[in-house]
This record gives C-alpha cells, structure tokens and sequence, in this order.
C-alpha cells in the first residue's frame, strides 16, 4: 500500500514538472497546423539561427574533447602537487552563474574592457560578434569532457599502456591502441552532455550577442526573441527543434550510460584478473 | 619511487599538463580574473552603494528565498523519486529514469517559455490555479517553479546510487527485531541518507541560485518584486553600467564560492559515510 502511494507520488511529481513541460513545447508548436510550424522553422533568420549554433557548438566541443582527453591524461594517469586543486578549478564554470560566465568576455572584450578598445581599433570585434559567442560557448560547456575522462583514466590505471610501451609502442600509437578503447564510451558521454550545454546555452551566450538577428542569434536567443515579439507559437517551433535535441541527449545518454557502465565492470574484472600476476612477475 | 618509474614509462605528461594548465587559463581562469581585479578600480564606498541599493538587496532575497524554497521542494519530492526508481520496479521505469534528466538537456530558454505559458493565467496548469485566487506566473511562485524544474535531477542523481547501495537486509532485520516502519526509516533510512541528501539538496541550491534562463521568462521581472540577481546584472550591463555589473556579480561569485566548498566538504563527508 506504502509502496504504491509513494510510487503515485513520485510519478505524479515527474509527471507536472517534467512530462507535461515537455509535451506542451510540442504541443504549443503545432498549435496553429504544420504550415505555420514549417514557415517558422524555414524563416531566414531561424536557419541563420540554427547555422550559429551548428557553428559554436562545431568549434566548442572539439576544443573541449582535446582538452578533456589531455586533462585525463595528465590528472588520470599521472600524480603530483596541486592535483585536487586542479580538479576543482576544471569545475569552475558550473559553479558560475552563466550570466557571469558572458559578462567576464564583455569585461574582457567589450568596447569598454580591457583588450576590447585595442582589439576594436584593430578591427578585431569578439563581443556583440560570433567570436564571442563561441567563447562563451566553450566557457559553459568546458567541464563535460574532462569531468567523464579523468575518473575513467584514473580507474582503469596505467598497467595497459605500461606493457604497451615496453613493447614499444610510441605516443600515439599508445593513445589510438590502449587507452582510446578504454575511455570511448566514457568519452562519447562526455561529448553528449558537452553538445547538449553548447546548442542550448542562453544566459551566457545572451550576455555576449548583442542580439544581431541574422547574425548573432542562435536557437534559445531566436527562441526569446519571437517570444517577446508574443509570437509564441513560432517561438515553440523553434523551441520544439531545441526540444528534439533534448529528446536525443536523454536517448542517447540512456544508452551510452549502460556501455560506460559495462566497460567499467569489464576492466575492473581484467584489473583483478591482470594484477596477482603481473606483482608476482614484477619481482 | 613509483610515481618516478610510472613517469619514465609513460610518456606525454609534459604536453598533457601544459595544454590542460594552458587551456584553462586562457577559458577560465583569466577571464574569471577580470571580475575581483576589475572590483579593485572601483572605489569602496560605489562597490557598497551599488551592491547594497535596496533594488539589488531584494534581487538577492528572491535569489536566494526562490532558490531555498525550490530545493527543498525538491530534497522531499526528489528524495521520493529517487527511491522510487531505486528499489521499486514498474512499467516505464527506465524511461523515468532517462527522463529524470531532461533539466540538463533541455535549453533553460525553452523551459522558460513553456513554465510560463503552462502557468500563464490561461495556461494549461495557470487557469486551474488561477480559479483558487493562485498566480503563478509573474510572481515569486512562479520563480520557485522554474527552479524546482532545474534542480529536481540534482537532487536524483546525488540519492539515487546511495539508495540502491543501501542493504534492503538489513531494514528487514531490523523489521524482524520488532522495528517499526517509522523506526526504520527514521533510525536506518535517512541516517545513511543523509549526507548525500544534503549535497543534492546544496547542489540544487547552488544551480538556482545562478540560475537564468528558465526564470527570466516567468518571473516578470519587475524591480522589487520579481527581480533575479543574476537579471540584474544584465540590466546594468545593457546600460553600460559595467562597474555596477561586476559588483553584483563579484557578490553572487562569492556565493558560489562558499557553496562550492560547502559542496566539496559534503561530498567528502558523504565518501567517508559510504566507505566501510
């Protein structure tokens, strides 16, 4: 009886705060019929929009993939002085408010900041200008990466990539053969959340654009910008397409956790395996 | 002497460390920098006028009172939730589950629209409301909404491995020993739930305190009332107020920064709770 009231509580409480969100965005994009919701969608300014974001998140995720795996290398496989500290400062950006997180590029960067005056004069415009906004898009979702590779490397530990280069393997070979297998899926799902963060970010990426139609907007800055012009059934539209990347993280993320989860099991299983005789052979 | 053999054998530690240190600077750690030096220009009684201007105090009593309120909603229904999908099995489940998720991957914007036209006066769940003399769009109900939205996976995910490492033998032996129900949750159950219970509940705290874009849009913004911090700032920004800006946020920075500690020192606490 317990049971059954708590899970009818529990299920009720996802159902109004998360279900019946989800469902209203498609619900509010179809309002007016699918011509409506198909001009909105193929209107210039919503495809110049849909090019932006395509483009930050391109630039932003590979960046941060590269420097996930090198933080992964160094913080997961190697031990030294200040290693926690680092740890923590990589976690910086989701301690920060995203509006913080656009503000310190204007600080920076603005006709009024430090470098901006200089970099203006030199016709170098980054605030109010897609540079910036790629900036801020690596700012926001900078931690994904490294937050999945780093533990990954550091369970897995150093034996593999250890016999490898005494069989000689050089770096990359190491990197491509050993550990790239190891940390795929783990990487993988680093790289989902990391995009999901990147195409939907809004507060920071607000901050830094200038709000340039056709120019520096991208999906969630479209998205307000209809919606504050109270055409909301276009603004839902576009919303609706920002939902469906939504829908495609979660199945996505579903499917990668359980691979992560399976690798982890099986190199933990080869670690208790590997270890007894390769400590015996050491001696 | 191990760590030296584990540095000769494996290579790359040198480029890895330089890219990573280089990396985060360049992203993080300078631009984040600007904020406490560019606070330095300011004099001392403009940083106290401007972050204490009774507009800019009660941005940060909303803050704070929405972000509080919203993360205790979510510590009890959250907590539900989790055990819930922890210990019970039922048709659906791991859809829940996924579903649990979708904070995180739906654009804050998106969610900002659609709270509030579900609570608009006329909206699907704002006209049912509306009946009872309740409003919540535009108001400070509407805010706390946004954000138990925002915050509810933090607290999920915090409890959820917890839960299902919690030995259901063990609340039966105390059962049999004659424990009630009420014994057993009380004396077994939160106790070991506790300090992961805490986290997620700072961890969504600390989410909705910086929180943005779900809230701009439902909360009206009308100054005294249903004015964020974080709205503020880009409010002073767009009016080219940036010493005033920098104030606001070297404050609410701070605010993180307390709460991160909080974070990490909970976290630790709750591994140490956790280890045998």
């Amino acid at each position: 009886m317990v049971r059954w009231g708590i899970t009818a509580v529990a299920l009720g409480f996802v159902a109004l705060f998360l279900v019946v969100p989800l469902v209203a965005v498609f619900a509010e994009a179809f309002a007016k019929g699918f011509g409506a919701y198909r001009a909105a969608i193929v209107e210039p300014d919503a495809v110049a929009a849909l090019k932006l974001t395509l483009l930050a998140a391109g630039v932003a995720v590979p960046l941060n993939v590269l420097f996930g795996v090198a933080a992964g290398w160094a913080i997961g496989k190697f031990q030294f002085r200040g290693r926690h500290l680092l740890l923590t400062l990589i976690d910086l950006p989701f301690a920060v408010s995203p509006v913080i997180s656009g503000l310190v590029f204007v600080l920076l960067f603005g006709r009024r900041g430090w470098l901006g005056p200089w970099m203006i004069d030199h016709g170098l415009q980054i605030v109010f200008a897609v540079p910036g906004i790629i900036l801020a898009t690596i700012f926001v979702s900078f931690p994904f990466v490294a937050r999945e590779v780093i533990p990954i490397m550091e369970a897995i530990g150093t034996e593999e990539e250890e016999a490898a280069r005494v069989l000689g393997a050089g770096g990359l070979q190491l990197f491509f053969r050993v550990t790239l297998p190891n940390i795929k899926w783990g990487l993988l799902y680093g790289v989902i959340l990391a995009n999901a963060r990147a195409m939907g970010e809004f507060g920071a990426v607000s901050v830094v654009s200038g709000h340039i139609r056709g120019l520096t907007n991208t999906l969630p800055l479209h998205v307000e910008i209809l919606y504050n012009e109270y055409n909301a059934q276009a603004a839902f539209a576009v919303a609706s397409l920002l939902g469906c990347l939504a829908i495609v993280t979660l199945v996505l993320k579903a499917i990668v956790e359980a691979r992560v989860e399976r690798s982890a099991r099986a190199a933990a299983h080869a670690a208790i395996e590997v270890m007894p005789w390769e400590s015996k052979s050491a001696v | 002497m191990n760590i030296r053999a584990q540095r000769r054998v494996l290579p790359g530690f040198g480029l890895t460390m330089g890219i990573t240190v280089l990396y985060l600077s360049l992203i993080v750690l300078i631009p984040l920098a600007t904020l406490p030096v560019r606070t330095m220009t300011m004099s001392w009684a403009a940083f106290r006028d401007t972050i204490t201007d009774p507009r800019v105090v009660a941005s940060y009593r909303l803050s704070l009172g929405a972000s509080l309120a919203a993360a205790s909603v979510n510590a009890v229904f959250g907590a539900l939730v989790a055990w819930v999908l922890a210990r019970y099995s039922f048709p659906g489940r791991r859809i829940v589950d996924a579903l649990i998720d979708l904070p995180f991957a739906l654009p804050t914007a998106v969610a900002g629209i659609v709270l509030t036209t579900l609570y608009a006066p006329n909206g699907w769940l704002g006209a049912p409301l509306a009946k009872y003399g309740i409003s919540v769009a535009f108001t400070p109900l509407g805010v706390t909404v946004a954000l138990i939205f925002i915050g509810l996976p933090f607290v999920v995910r915090t409890l959820q491995p917890v839960i299902e490492d919690l030995d259901p033998e063990v609340e039966e032996a105390a059962t049999s020993l004659g424990a009630s129900r009420a014994g057993v949750l009380f004396r077994i159950i939160l106790p070991n739930l506790f300090p992961a219970w805490l986290t997620g509940f700072a961890l969504a705290f600390a989410r909705a305190v910086g929180e943005y874009g779900s809230v701009v849009f439902i909360s009206g913004n009308m100054p005294m009332r249903t004015e964020i911090s974080p709205l503020l700032i880009v409010t002073k920004l767009e009016q080219y107020d940036y010493p005033g800006a920098t104030a606001i946020a070297v404050v609410m920075l701070a605010i993180s920064f307390v709460l991160l500690l909080a974070i990490n020192g909970l976290q630790s606490w709750a591994r140490r709770r956790v280890a045998p």
